[in-house]
Order: C-alpha cells, then sequence, then structure tokens
C-alpha cells in the first residue's frame, strides 16, 4: 500500500488507499486493567498472580497483555463458585434467567466496537469479520437463548438444566464460541467455568466484566485462563456436570477418555475437512464467492471451513480458472484495515504447520497456486492457496489444514462426489453448489455432514444447530437441539443403581449344562439350538461355543451362543451392509415393526412361558412384560413416519431443515432385567429411525431374544437390519465400542461397563448412551420409552436452503 | 518432483488502456444465453459485502469521488425539461466541481467534466450547442422511451434522427416482453437493428431490469444485447418501480465478464436510477473494481445514470477540503 497517495495519484490509480479502524476503545481499555489480567471468579477479576502468559497482537507480534495461567488451584475455586452459585440460579426461573440473557445481548450490541477490535487484536482476524460477523452473531446468541430459558418450562417439560459445566473454547472465534458455550448453558440454568483459548482470552474477560456490569451473579459465568494444562484440569475436574468442547479431534479423544464414566454430560464440536461441491449446472461466479467465504474466512481456521473443493468435471478447469483470477483481488494485510480480506494467522505455530502442509501437497505432487502479490513482512500472514492436482491419498486431502489452503479435486458423477466427500473421518459440514434442487436435494442428505449449505457456506444462527458426525463430534450448538445438550431429564436424576449382585456375568462356556429335562409327558423335545442373528441368518458363533442358560431358581433352560469379537464384526459388517433399511421410508419401516408386534402379541404365550421360567416372575408379570412390549413396538411405529425434524426460522431468505438423521449402526448392550421388554425398548426406536442395529441381549437371560428372533426372521424385517449377538454383555460391548463403524452405542449394564464403552468410544468418537449403572425400570413408559430414546436414535442435520432468482 | 509454479493469471479481462474497438457483436448463441445462472442469494450476499469488504477513506476518497463526477451521464428526462433547464445542465456538466475545491484537492490543472449529458431527443441540439468544445457528448434516450413500445419503424427513425441532431451516444430500452417471453432472437434482432441505426453513435442498451423478474433473465438479457452489438449494457430507464440495484448490477457486471472473457470485447456498464449519494458511488465503483478491475472504471467502459448524484458528491468533497459538513445549497445548481 506504499507510502502516502495524493488525490492526483489515486485518481489515476483508484487504489483504496488504508483504511484504518480505530483501536483507541480497546487499548484504553487494556490500559485501565494495566495490560494484566487474572481469572473471574465468583465475580471478582483477580490479580495474574506470579505464573503467567503473555497473549500477543499476531498481526504485529506486539504483546497485549500478560494473563494468568490457571492451575488446578484456580480450577478448583472457579468450579467451587458456579456450584455455590447453582441453586440461586436454579431457582431464579426461566424468566429471571431471561432477563439476564437479555442484558447480556445488550451489553454485547453496547460494546460492539470495544468486542470487534479487541477481538481482531487478540486474533488477527480483520476487523470486517469481527464487526460484522462474530459480535453481531454473539449478540444474536443471546437474545435467541433469552427466549429459550423464558420458553424453558414450557418446551422441555420434565427438563432441568445438567448443573456445572466446564467449557473449553478455541482460539478461532473466542467471542463467538463463548457465545455458543454460555449462551445455552445459562439459559438453562446451568453455571458455567469457561476457559479461553491461551492465544485469544481477551474477549472472554472483556466479556465477563461485561456481564458482571450488567448484574449477572457472582459465579455463574467464571473465566480461568491458560493453556491446555488449565484445560485438562478443568475437564478434569470431579465435580462438573457437563464439558463441552470446541477443538481439535486429537484433544476431543483425550476429552472423552478422561470424561469416561463420570456421570459427565460431554458435547464434542471438533474438526473438519469439509467438502465443497460444485456441479457443472451451479451459478459459477456465485461458487467461487462460496469459496472465498469458505476457505479465506478468517484465514480458513475455520473447522467447518470448505477446505475440499470437489469439481465436476465439465467445468473444472474454468472453475480453477475463474478462482485464480479472484485469488488476485483478495487482499491480505492489517486486520484493522477494514478493505482486507484477510489477516493474519493466530500463531507461529499455525503458520509453520500451514507452510509445513503446503509443502507436503507439493513434495506428493500438487500444483500449488498463489496470487501474484506477496502479503505484507512482520506479522503471521499466510497468502491465500489453492492446490489442484490433488489425489484423496495425498496428506493435504485427508488432514485438516486450518488455514487459507484449498485442495481441489474432481468428480464425474453425484454418487462418485458424494463418496469423495464421506471419504474422511470428519462429518461437520458439507456446501453443496447447483442449480438444480432435485440435484442439490437429493445429494444433500447422503452428506455425512451435521451442516450442509445448499449454494451458500458459513451461515450460523443461533436458531440452527450446528455441529458434527463421525470424528468431528457429537451435540448441538444452537436451536432446540443445542439446548438438549444442557438440559436432562428429571426421569434420569431419580434412577437409582442396581442392587448388590445384579449386574453378575453368566459363568459362560467353563460351564457345561445339566441334562436337558424331559417334558411332563416323557417324551424328548427336539433339540432347539438359539443361534445368532447376524445378517438376516441364524448363524453358529465362530467361537464354536455355547453356554448354558438358567432361570433365576438355577434351572438349566437352554443353551445360548457365546458371541466373539468376530461375530461382532461379522454383525456390524452386515449391519453396514443394510443402508436399504435406513433408505426405506417411515411408513415402510412402521409397516415391518406392526408386524413383529403382531407376531409377538400371537406368540404370547410362549413369550410369557419362556419369561416365567427365565426370571420366574408369575404369569400375570410376565404377561404384562409381553403386552409392554407388544405396546413398545406399536409406539415406534407409530414414531417411524412422525418424529420430523423442523423448520428452523432462521434471518435468511430461506429455510435452515433440520432433519432427523439415523446414526447409521448402532450397538446396543441390553441389560438382565425384563429380557424381553428392556431389549426391545432399546432397539425398536433405534430401528423406526432407521438404524441398523447390532444389539446383544441380556447375557443371563438371552433366549426371549433368540425366540424373538425367529419372529423378526418372519416379520419382514430385512437382512442386517438387526443383528443379536448373545453373550457377555461387557466383552462384546468392548468390541462395540471399539469398533469405528459403529456410529453410536446404547450400553445398559454396569458403572465400570459404562466407563469402559465411554472410554473405547473415543476411538471414532462414537456417540454413546450409558447408565452408568443405574437402573430403569423398563416398564414404566416416563422410563422405558419415548422422546429420551427417540433424540438419542437421531442425529439433527441442518441443511441451508437460501433461495431467489 | 515438485511441480513449477504456475504462471500468474490476470484478476480481470485484460483490457488496453486508450481507445477501444467498438463491440462487433456476434452471432446469437443461444446454447450460452442458456447456459447462464444466477443465484439471487448468492449475488445479494456478495453485493451486501462489497461495500464491507473493501473501504475507501480520506484521499483515497476524495479521488474516487472525482472519478466519480467523470462517471456521471448528468440526466434530465422530464416532462417540463425546457432549453433553458438543459443549457444549465449543460453548464454544470462542463465545470461540475468548483474551481476552488479542486485547488484544494491538488487538481485544478486536471480536467474534470461529466462522462455526458443524457437528454430527450427534442433537448439534443440544445446540448449539443451548450456543450460545443467542451468534449462532453450527449447522449439521446430513444426508442420509445422508457417503454420501448412504440412501432420499430418509428424507433429506429428516432435513433437516426438523433444522431442526425448531433447525439454521440444513444440509449434505447428493449422490448421488455421478449425478454420475458424468452424470445432471444426477436430481442437480439432489434438490437442488431438499434446499431445499425446509430451508426457512429455509441450504443447503450437499457435492459429495464425492473421489469425482468429474475436474474438469470437479466443475465440472459444482458448477453443477448452484447452479441448484437451493444456498446453498453445499462440497467434502467430510472422510471420502472425498481431501478438501479447492487445485485441487478454485480449479474450485469459478470455477465459483461463473461462476454469480455469469451470473445475479448470489452463492453460497457451503466446503472442508472437510484443512485443518489456519494456513498451509492463508491459502491457501485468497488463492484466494477472488483468485478472487473480498474479499467472497467473510465468513462469509455462505466457510467452512471443519475441527476442528483452529483450535488451529494460536491458536497462531500467540500466536507473533504473543509471538515466541515457542507450544504446543498453551496453547491452550483445544475
Amino acid at each position: 500500500m506504499g507510502g502516502i497517495m495524493t488525490v492526483r495519484d489515486l485518481f489515476e490509480t483508484l487504489d483504496y488507499g488504508p483504511a484504518p479502524e480505530a483501536a483507541d476503545a480497546a487499548r484504553a481499555w487494556l490500559s485501565r486493567h494495566e495490560g494484566s489480567f487474572g481469572h473471574v471468579i465468583d465475580g471478582v477479576l483477580e490479580d495474574p498472580g506470579p505464573d503467567t502468559f503473555e497473549t500477543i497482537d499476531p498481526a504485529t507480534g506486539a504483546t497485549l497483555a500478560v494473563c494468568a495461567q490457571g492451575g488446578d488451584g484456580d480450577v478448583d475455586r472457579a468450579v467451587r463458585a458456579a456450584r455455590a452459585a447453582l441453586p440461586a440460579w436454579q431457582a431464579l426461573g426461566g424468566h429471571g434467567r431471561a432477563r439476564h440473557l437479555y442484558a447480556l445481548a445488550r451489553q454485547v450490541q453496547k460494546h460492539a466496537r470495544l468486542l470487534a477490535v479487541l477481538e481482531t487484536l487478540d486474533n488477527g482476524k480483520p476487523i470486517r469479520e469481527t464487526r460484522d460477523l462474530d459480535v453481531p452473531l454473539v449478540a444474536r446468541h443471546f437474545y435467541h437463548h433469552a427466549g429459550w430459558a423464558a420458553l424453558l418450562e414450557r418446551e422441555f417439560p420434565g427438563r432441568t438444566g445438567v448443573g456445572v459445566c466446564g467449557q473449553v473454547i478455541p482460539w478461532n472465534f473466542p467471542l463467538l464460541m463463548l457465545a455458543w458455550k454460555v449462551a445455552p448453558a445459562l439459559a438453562a440454568g446451568c453455571t458455567v467455568v469457561l476457559k479461553p483459548a491461551e492465544y485469544t482470552p481477551l474477549s472472554a474477560l472483556a466479556f465477563a466484566e461485561l456481564a458482571h456490569q450488567a448484574g449477572l451473579p457472582p459465579g455463574v459465568l467464571n473465566v480461568v485462563t491458560g493453556d491446555g494444562r488449565t484445560g485438562a484440569a478443568l475437564v478434569g475436574h470431579e465435580d462438573l456436570d457437563k464439558v463441552a468442547f470446541t477443538g481439535s479431534t486429537e484433544v476431543g479423544r483425550v476429552i472423552r477418555e478422561r470424561t469416561a464414566g463420570r456421570g459427565v454430560a460431554l458435547t464434542l464440536e471438533l474438526g473438519g475437512k469439509s467438502p465443497f461441491l460444485v456441479f457443472d449446472d451451479a451459478d459459477l461466479d456465485a461458487a467461487v464467492e462460496g469459496v472465498v467465504d469458505a476457505i479465506w474466512f478468517n484465514q480458513g481456521q475455520v473447522c467447518c471451513a470448505g477446505s475440499m473443493l470437489l469439481l465436476h468435471e465439465p467445468i473444472a478447469e474454468r472453475f480453477v480458472a475463474k478462482l485464480r483470477a479472484r485469488m488476485e483481488t483478495l487482499r491480505v494485510g492489517s486486520p484493522l484495515d477494514k478493505a482486507v480480506d484477510m489477516g493474519a494467522l493466530v500463531a507461529p505455530v499455525q503458520l509453520e504447520r500451514v507452510r509445513r502442509l503446503v509443502q507436503s501437497g507439493i513434495d506428493e505432487g500438487a500444483t500449488c497456486h498463489q496470487p501474484s502479490w506477496t502479503v505484507p513482512e512482520g506479522g503471521l500472514f499466510y497468502p491465500p492457496t489453492l492446490l489442484t492436482e490433488v489425489e484423496p491419498s495425498m496428506v493435504v486431502a485427508r488432514e485438516e489444514i486450518f488455514g487459507p489452503v484449498l485442495v481441489s479435486m474432481t468428480f464425474r458423477t453425484p454418487d462418485e462426489a458424494v463418496e469423495i466427500a464421506n471419504h474422511t473421518p470428519y462429518g461437520l459440514a458439507a456446501s453443496v453448489w447447483s442449480d438444480s434442487l432435485p440435484l442439490a436435494l437429493d445429494v444433500a442428505p447422503r452428506l455425512q455432514a451435521g451442516v450442509v449449505w445448499i449454494n451458500a457456506t458459513n451461515m450460523f444462527d443461533a436458531a440452527a444447530g450446528f455441529g458434527g458426525m463421525k470424528e468431528s463430534g457429537f451435540g448441538r450448538e444452537g436451536g432446540r437441539e443445542g439446548m438438549h445438550a444442557y438440559l436432562i431429564d428429571q426421569v434420569e436424576r431419580s434412577l437409582e443403581p442396581y442392587p448388590d449382585g445384579a449386574l453378575q456375568p453368566p459363568a459362560g462356556p467353563s460351564e457345561l449344562g445339566d441334562e436337558a429335562e424331559p417334558a411332563a409327558d416323557g417324551r424328548r423335545a427336539v433339540d432347539r439350538t438359539p443361534k445368532l442373528y447376524v445378517g438376516g441368518k441364524q448363524v453358529r458363533p465362530d467361537g464354536g461355543t455355547s453356554y448354558p442358560v438358567r432361570g433365576v431358581d438355577g434351572r438349566h433352560l437352554g443353551e445360548a451362543g457365546w458371541g466373539n469379537r468376530k461375530d461382532v464384526r461379522d454383525a456390524v459388517e452386515a449391519a453396514r451392509k443394510a443402508s436399504a433399511w435406513t433408505k426405506a421410508s417411515g411408513h415402510g419401516r412402521a409397516q415391518v415393526l406392526y408386524y413383529l408386534a403382531e407376531n409377538l402379541d400371537a406368540a404370547a404365550p410362549r413369550f410369557v412361558e419362556r419369561l416365567r421360567d427365565l426370571t420366574g416372575v408369575d404369569e400375570a408379570a410376565a404377561r404384562l412384560e409381553v403386552d409392554r412390549s407388544v405396546e413398545r413396538l406399536f409406539t415406534y411405529a407409530g414414531y417411524a413416519d412422525k418424529y420430523d425434524g423442523a423448520v428452523h426460522a432462521v434471518p435468511i431468505r430461506g429455510v435452515a431443515l433440520a432433519m432427523h438423521e439415523p446414526w447409521g449402526v448402532v450397538g446396543v448392550s441390553a441389560p438382565d432385567e425384563a429380557p424381553l421388554l428392556a431389549f426391545v425398548s432399546l432397539v425398536a426406536p433405534l430401528l423406526a429411525m432407521g438404524n441398523r442395529v447390532v444389539a446383544t441381549p441380556s447375557p443371563r437371560w438371552p433366549l426371549a431374544v433368540t425366540d424373538l428372533v425367529h419372529l423378526v426372521e418372519a416379520s419382514d424385517v430385512p437382512a442386517g437390519a438387526l443383528n443379536v449377538v448373545t453373550g457377555e454383555r461387557d466383552a462384546l460391548a468392548r468390541v462395540l465400542a471399539d469398533h469405528d463403524e459403529v456410529a453410536c452405542h446404547w450400553y445398559v449394564g454396569s458403572a465400570d461397563g459404562s466407563a469402559d464403552v465411554e472410554r473405547r468410544s473415543a476411538g471414532n468418537l462414537k456417540a454413546t448412551w450409558v447408565n452408568h449403572g443405574l437402573r430403569r425400570d423398563w416398564f414404566d413408559p416416563a422410563q422405558g420409552e419415548g422422546d429420551a430414546f427417540l433424540r438419542r436414535a437421531v442425529q439433527v442435520k441442518n441443511v441451508w436452503i437460501p433461495y431467489g432468482a | 518432483m515438485p511441480s513449477p509454479q504456475p504462471a500468474t493469471v490476470a484478476a480481470h479481462p485484460v483490457v488496453p488502456v486508450g481507445p477501444l474497438p467498438r463491440n462487433p457483436g456476434g452471432a446469437l448463441d443461444l446454447d450460452w444465453v442458456a447456459s447462464l445462472r444466477v443465484d439471487r442469494s448468492a449475488a445479494e450476499r456478495r453485493a451486501a459485502t462489497l461495500t464491507t469488504r473493501r473501504s475507501v477513506k480520506q484521499a483515497a476518497q476524495a479521488a474516487w469521488l472525482l472519478k466519480a463526477i467523470t462517471l456521471i451521464d448528468l440526466t434530465t428526462l422530464a416532462g417540463d425539461d425546457t432549453p433553458a433547464r438543459v443549457r444549465r445542465l449543460s453548464a454544470k456538466a462542463r465545470r461540475p466541481v468548483r474551481p476552488e475545491l479542486l485547488e484544494a484537492l491538488g487538481m485544478a490543472d486536471v480536467r474534470i467534466t461529466t462522462g455526458a449529458v443524457c437528454v430527450y431527443h427534442a433537448m439534443v441540439p440544445t446540448a449539443v450547442a451548450a456543450l460545443e468544445g467542451s468534449g462532453v457528448p450527449v447522449a439521446a434516450v430513444s426508442t420509445g422511451f422508457p417503454a420501448g413500445l412504440t412501432p420499430l419503424a418509428t424507433r429506429l427513425a428516432e435513433i437516426r434522427a438523433s444522431v442526425e441532431a448531433g447525439a454521440e451516444e444513444i440509449d434505447v430500452v428493449i422490448n421488455r416482453h421478449q425478454a420475458l417471453a424468452g424470445d432471444w432472437q426477436a430481442l437480439y434482432d432489434e438490437i442488431a437493428r438499434f446499431r445499425e441505426a446509430c451508426g457512429p453513435a455509441h450504443l447503450k442498451v437499457i435492459l429495464g431490469t425492473g421489469d425482468l423478474g429474475t436474474l438469470r433473465t437479466v443475465a440472459r438479457a444482458a448477453l443477448v444485447a452484447m452479441l448484437a452489438g451493444a456498446d453498453f449494457v445499462k440497467t434502467s430507464t430510472g422510471k420502472e418501480g425498481v431501478n438501479a440495484t447492487l445485485p441487478v448490477s454485480l449479474t450485469m457486471a459478470r455477465t459483461v465478464r463473461d462476454y469480455a472473457e469469451r470473445t475479448g470485447v470489452a463492453v460497457g456498464f451503466k446503472p442508472a436510477g437510484g443512485i443518489r449519494t456519494a456513498k451509492d458511488a463508491l459502491a457501485w465503483m468497488i463492484l466494477m473494481r472488483e468485478e472487473l478491475g480498474r479499467r472497467w472504471l473510465e468513462p469509455d467502459l462505466f457510467r452512471f445514470g443519475a441527476s442528483g448524484l452529483l450535488g451529494d458528491i460536491e458536497r462531500q468533497l467540500e466536507h473533504h477540503v473543509t471538515g466541515r459538513y457542507a450544504a446543498l445549497h453551496k453547491q452550483p445548481l445544475a
């Protein structure tokens, strides 16, 4: 941008000239605090203490402030403060909290410039983004959640705030991620300990100050600053009810492991390698601009950045030419300049990583396109970069680069586009560009991503849920689905542990069965060996081993297959292939479940007898269990075509469709009690929503379910939609929890088994629902069926569809 | 083996500085016309962020606004136009900025006039006389302006008469129904006839975008006009319910770019109607600079059709010089 230009010079060049945003207010705020900040605990901004770190302006390298490095003691004080503040905050009620959230939204608007400039100074992102996107979205988030607070009792009956939340947020959208975490938590009646990223702690501290000024009660929102050690201390604190994390998949995995078995609710919003699909009938100029908003937004340091450009072959060359021309007109420079598109990367280590990955791409044969101009010196700047001639196997096509680097590949057909797009461990977001509604709406549901934008990208709103599938995490932020992440069913709070000894595993194949008893008339019945049920076939266990099943009175009732890891593997494989069940209509799935119910009802006497033999209950109780099982199948057959998604009221001309999508392959570990009803209660909602299930029935009393399998076979359930592996629950659960093809796992068993499932789920970050050793009354509809089951049987995908011709 | 760094690419269609050849037009390529796609929401998003991504302040703003003046087709198109009114307008076109302001901006020796004066046919002789020697061309609106529904022979005669009277630029309106009905051949044929009738005068084709319903129709009509030989494509007559908007202008600018990329020919763009403030002018100039490049900010490739815009720009220039907010009545009347 050179030296001082005269009007005469500029009349010729028509350059933009510098357009700096004044940083006075932000600098004054920093000076008022003498550039030094401690934690905000119980409404007090503390002194930083001896252990500190510096936060820098990445565009200049200048130190902005010194902040406290939070230790275990700080975290503990903050959690205690949050715990102490919880009862009064909950007692305030929805309306009372709504007033506070409303005041916070107002505070953000009143101090919009301070927050925007501070964020730009600390993070390096352009002032345009903090001013026009981050801060307005933050205000919007608090307004929207003021609404949820006010409506909580009415809209979420029987649910209350989960409690004290530990929240760890990243540096790429410091204040916006704060809003996404804090607003729903406060609305739900939770109190918070927030740990902002060490690169960008300032806006959180400023927000805490504004919240204090707005009268937010002490302890409701506490901020502890520091690096990863502080984050680890926070998520490891034993007195948390909920942990929410946004950041890398790597750290997400560690958090999943550390929170396993603690009864802590968890949501993770992790990394991504989000595809950006351009079909040959798209408005290409619009799509080029979409790429700019996808990957050159916030220097590409966006978890949902459209970083993987997939081009339809007929337009690939033309599109790349257009894109390269567009790259020439991007402007990189001082993030406080109102006429730049990109500022600085957040930290030297990020710049180094981007450089290294781009070089690896070039080394592997990609062609690197960068604009002809060079980036300014002295800050952490990196130019917009496009890598072409990229193959899916290259590191740059697989790893999240988290910088302004786009890789491009081509496809021939929509199927191939979907295949490449889904061929990543991640599943956060996707963008589809086509002028054809039938094409775009065919592709969107097939993309494994929590958010899909059609002819748009990087649109966010408080009314629409945001969050990932697969290794991009689980849970949603925003909208109704986001509120669920901070609420807990009263029912779940009321559950009691199993009585001692109730969870004894069966002795297994080591024990041989007794001699089979002849029937009353002395005739010997033809041997009926229960088998495993895999891929629509009754199969013998891989190990060639069975184990005796005894009634509650010790009587030997038969033998069941002793399933092992290979049986689980085969069952998961069968389930993976059974995608027809997922594609079937809700009506179609309902028909199958009704048919199963019909057959079960017809066979009721046989099941009554079986249940009496197994569990020793009287006839009335056994009959009730069968009747309830039939009823439950009816319930979910009814829901199969009624558990609709929603159309969110987002502020665009268009719609955001919140679609309920099945997970895919779900593992179910059923408990011993009510061996028929519990199994049906777990499996039916999953099947109704289109999941394919691999279930292990009661280890102690599997015979009710192996009987049920005969009815399943006769009820038009497609092969692979439901697979049953009998054997020891926890051993089989381990294999399911470890399995990368299993997207979700419901476990009902011991506390230790629950912990194990949660810990192992970190492998592919599958969603889990475990009982932590607490016992449910399956006969009570409030505990044994309903929304809690359905909600966990689906994940919400938000499809944004702006329109206009 | 690292691949070689690919050759650099141009940000925009490459157009030489200095006089340009006129658009020769080309055969009506209906496949090309049919292939155009415009997503309105995306166009609106781009239009809305053009001015938030770019900002022109201080000296740059003064320079851009002076440039804007040279791009104005200073226009009067009212039933009560009189020769006196047109003479006053022409005088303003010759000297649109007070000399003391130009002095203060260090631009006293730079010739600043408006791009043209735009009038009805009846006023062409008055304007031509009033502008003699100024280098400011006279543009005449023609072809049954603003509806474009008089007989073709009449419309063609109108063009010839205005050219004969000394108009160097002819702003014609299209038959909107041809675009709405998708009768591109008829539209193409008529515009080609207009171009023929213009002879040496430059042809500016008004699409009446406010009447066209969709941005896709806007893009298609713009392309057909260019293929038929338009020297400029123009948004509006100023008489439609909706006149120039940024999304419409973005759509037309991108069609101009597409045409330049595929044919190598640079066609001009003229938004008209509703552009009243200096801020508006900067927004459109940013649009042109971003989408088409610096070359499209010269009067041979870009014009504003406006009547009130100049006054506001003068005020802003005075504010730049004095630091005080200026009154409209202190700027000489057009």
